[in-house]
């Protein structure tokens, strides 16, 4: 019995001594974007180690403020990120109450373009997207360029319609007996019972939105209509910058995700993973 | 479920109209320019012209060298790693969980223009903190954005630390999916920890991990915002260089749309011919 109990402790010992480096490894660059963000320009390139916070964060944001309109980027991005989240939701629950609740001519199609365009590369369409929407509709450094392009998510609809799929029939029969309307029985019942799977829906095209690199950096390039990530982009790598500033930025677009992080890291997980455990 | 074509119609119609705007007809589009010359005002139809550029364009075989190396050096180390992760996540034995949770899974989280600024400070060769902290072992400092392998070791680090932890919540959610009677049994056998991994874990996992390495293929194949942010658009001397920073910088610092489009559909092609094959040899070893 003794022995067991010391070569599960010891068991215990090399599973922590394995996993403490590797965090404190992957937790290193969060660490520094915050100590960096901190620090004087001066300190940064100092050849000291410093690895403890100072008291610079006000003056760095204030210098990147100076570089670039920080402010009115992130308004920007926050506004896009709540629009494009709600729009989104909307589509796509709609789209997946369709696909899991009604039988229709073109049904199975419509699945396979959508399992279909889960694998293909954004890549792919980025050119001609580009070509329609800033030289055909004239939309570049609009706000509708921002939102309404990205709004097609495969992800979201599958995820949707397994939702509503696993409600039981009998609830929406007896409301069509009633003769209820299609519309209203979707609206007043079946999307509140679907809020769980929303919720998680919400949380990933957020920070889907809020992160969106690509799309923003070609459609909307003017200042001022830049996205936060964007405004944050041009700065990095010009020679007269404050880094002091940038790595501000950095944490003023990190720290909020991760703070909602740490408290809806359930949604979050669910978000993720529905895409590959079914 | 209901037959009914114009209330199914009703609802899917914004989707559908999206979709069909900037999905399917991008998709269409993109094949028909990559047969046109761009370069002239109006286009015109000329069909080998960007395709045969690419047959023959040296930057488009460093383009692929690099993504092929990053994706044959960088895929397996993070999906191992992740595996490693999710293991260790899911041990009963572990303490102070959510830590080592946070730790693994914060970076999911972080964009990618945050990210790349924090990995090019820390990365700096005079003064950046790696550097300072690899001298205090007594090593000489890397040059990290002017050696074109280690400015390689640096993108493929930098996309391991920003995806390991995704792949392990996906590998994690497949690990409390195996019911826990399999492990008591093989304890009751007396099989021991390692071997039970081996022969009980890893092939209750298998789909689940070649689902993320088929994400991680496709993810990589169009890699565009490290090498252009980390090592300076694709630094030093197109080392990092990789299809999808190519085609940006033919689609749109040259506007060259014709030959962008060509690079997009070999990108699009090499995804999912490398992700079957994934599939393919994965079903075959069973």
């Amino acid at each position: 019995m003794i022995s067991k109990s010391r070569s599960l402790l010891m068991r215990r010992l090399a599973l922590h001594a394995a996993l403490t480096p590797l965090a404190i490894i992957w937790l290193f660059p969060l660490w520094m974007m915050f100590v960096f963000s901190t620090m004087s320009d001066y300190g940064i390139f100092s050849p000291d180690i410093v690895l403890v916070p100072s008291t610079k964060f006000i003056e760095n944001f204030l210098n990147l403020q100076a570089d670039t309109d920080f402010l009115r980027a992130m308004f920007i991005s926050i506004t896009v990120a709540v629009i494009y989240t709600i729009l989104s939701v909307m589509l796509t629950s709609m789209a997946g109450w369709a696909l899991a609740r009604y039988r229709f001519a073109g049904r199975s199609v419509v699945i396979a373009i959508i399992l279909g365009t889960i694998t293909l590369p954004f890549a792919v369409v980025v050119i001609p997207q580009f070509i329609m929407v800033a030289r055909e509709f004239k939309l570049a450094n609009t706000w509708v360029a921002l939102i309404v392009p990205p709004l097609f998510n495969s992800l979201g609809v599958l995820f949707m319609r397994q939702a509503f799929s696993m409600m039981p029939s009998e609830l929406f029969d007896a409301a069509r007996v009633e003769g209820v309307k299609e519309w209203r029985i979707f609206l007043h019942i079946a999307l509140p019972l679907a809020r769980p799977t929303m919720a998680a829906l919400s949380i990933i095209l957020f920070l889907a939105s809020w992160n969106n690199y690509l799309w923003p950096l070609l459609i909307n390039s003017k200042p001022g209509m830049m996205t936060a990530p964007v405004a944050l982009g041009t700065l990095i790598g010009l020679t007269k910058v404050s880094w002091g500033g940038i790595m501000a930025g950095a944490v003023l677009l990190t720290a909020p995700i991760l703070f909602v992080f740490i408290f809806l890291q359930r949604h979050f997980i669910s978000g993720i993973t529905a895409g590959a455990v079914k | 479920m209901r037959l009914n074509n114009r209330i199914a119609y009703a609802f899917l119609a914004p989707y559908l109209l999206i979709f069909a705007t900037f999905w399917l007809w991008p998709i269409i589009s993109s094949f028909l320019i990559s047969f046109q010359n761009t370069r002239v005002n109006p286009w015109r139809f000329a069909p080998s012209m960007n395709w045969g550029r690419l047959v023959g364009d040296p930057a488009f075989y460093n383009a692929l060298y690099n993504t092929l190396i990053i994706l044959v050096i960088q895929v397996p180390v993070m999906i191992a790693l992740a595996t490693v992760m999710a293991v260790f996540l899911n041990s009963p034995l572990l303490k102070a969980r959510p830590l080592y949770r946070f730790a693994f899974f914060a970076p999911v989280v972080v964009g990618e223009v945050a990210y790349a600024a924090v990995f090019r400070l820390m990365f700096s060769a005079d003064f950046g903190i790696i550097n300072k902290i690899i001298g205090t072992v007594g090593l000489s400092p890397v040059s990290w954005f002017d050696n074109g392998t280690a400015a390689m070791a640096l993108v493929i680090m930098a996309v391991t630390w920003r995806w390991a932890g995704y792949n392990a919540i996906i590998i994690l959610a497949g690990l409390q999916s195996i019911p826990g009677d399999v492990y008591e049994a093989a304890t009751l056998d007396r099989v021991g920890k390692v071997q039970q991994f081996f022969h009980i874990t890893l092939p209750l996992l298998k789909p689940i991990i070649l689902f993320c390495i088929v994400l991680s293929v496709i993810g990589t194949m169009q890699l565009f915002a490290e090498p252009f942010l980390i090592t300076n658009r694709g630094g030093p001397g197109g080392a990092t260089e990789t299809l999808g920073l190519l085609l940006y910088r033919q689609g749109f610092t040259s506007l060259n749309f014709g030959y962008a489009s060509a690079i997009a559909y070999t990108i699009a092609a090499l995804a999912v011919a490398i992700s079957l094959l994934n599939l393919f040899f994965g079903r075959e070893a069973k």
